[in-house]
């Protein structure tokens, strides 16, 4: 990793997940769209309704315990491009030094 | 296009499980035997970059926004499926962290998001480059915007085929809903995936270079 394209590339994910993910439009995507249209709210409720398998701490891209919105969002999103990435990488020098 | 638990029934979501289960575990260990220490920091900067994409919604269409998928893009780089194994592991983190597609539904996600797009989108690609000149900018920049505009629409297309088989949706409207959105949203991934690509062709072209796994 002695390369440094890589942190340039990081530094834009980061960008884009901190601060332009704050300008993302908040419609509902072609999927909920189309569940909606078909379903009503109350219908997903219905089927989503306790059915998560995992508590997840960062649901719909907030991070817990931040009151101003905006920044919750941009440490959601900075915290998930890091885990991304860091996921990432570890497994690539996991599989690399147990080459096969 | 994030499935949630509980809208697939379990005779899709096992099986969308299993088949992704055995590409990843395949795409796993071919990576395994072929990786080189220069894939792994674009390994995880194009699943950087690919995650936050995902979270840049954009309106497509009256109260309907769309997001940007990155698989062919991923495979343009890495291969059908080294990209496969990066996909996946955003699709992980946004499933268990974040809540952005179901756990159950993890396997249909993975596929329909991820592997038609690293795979089956990476041979359409292939094959658009054969015709149009395989080492031409103009072949890999056209067939990488056709091949990711047809994995958004072919993705979206699955979504249906595979709510509309768990009983929840009806199969031709959801299907013409689906794709319909998505044709606009496959033209902005399109758009996106050139876009990145000619940028990194400008001022890194040796990245291409790397072997496709």
């Amino acid at each position: 990793m002695d390369e440094k394209y890589w942190v340039y590339g990081l530094v834009i994910a980061l960008i884009m997940g901190g601060i332009i993910s704050n300008f993302a439009s908040t419609h509902p995507d072609g999927l909920e769209r189309v569940a909606i249209d078909t379903l009503e709210e109350s219908g997903i409720e219905e089927l989503t309704e306790g059915k998560e398998v995992v508590n997840s701490p960062m649901s719909d891209y907030m991070a817990p315990g931040i009151e101003n919105e905006a920044l919750s969002a941009s440490i959601a999103g900075v915290t998930g491009v890091l885990i991304v990435f860091l996921m990432v990488i570890s497994m690539g020098k996991i599989l690399k030094r147990n080459k096969k | 296009m994030h499935i949630p638990d509980g809208f697939l029934s379990p005779e899709i979501w096992v099986p969308m499980w299993i088949v992704s289960a055995l590409v990843l575990g395949y795409s796993i260990r071919q990576v395994n035997k072929k990786l080189g220490e220069k894939h792994i920091p674009l390994m995880g900067v194009l699943a950087a970059f690919i995650f936050a994409g995902q979270m840049l919604n954009t309106p497509v269409a009256a109260g309907t926004s769309g997001h940007m998928l990155g698989g062919v893009l991923a495979a343009v780089f890495l291969g059908p499926l080294a990209a496969s194994v990066i996909m996946a592991s955003v699709f992980i983190v946004q499933a268990i962290f974040f809540q952005d597609g179901g756990i159950t539904a993890l396997g249909a996600n993975i596929f329909n998001m991820g592997l038609i797009g690293t795979i089956g989108g990476y041979y359409i690609y292939l094959t658009i480059r054969k015709i149009l000149g395989s080492n031409t900018r103009k072949g890999m920049m056209i067939g990488a915007g056709v091949a990711a505009f047809i994995a958004v629409v072919l993705a979206s297309a699955a979504v249906s085929i595979e709510l509309s088989a768990s009983g929840i949706f009806p199969l031709k409207e959801s299907l013409i809903a689906m794709v319909g959105i998505h044709s606009i949203v496959g033209i902005i991934e399109a758009g996106i995936t050139v876009a990145v690509l000619s940028f990194v062709l400008k001022v890194r072209p040796d990245l291409f270079k790397l072997d496709k796994i």
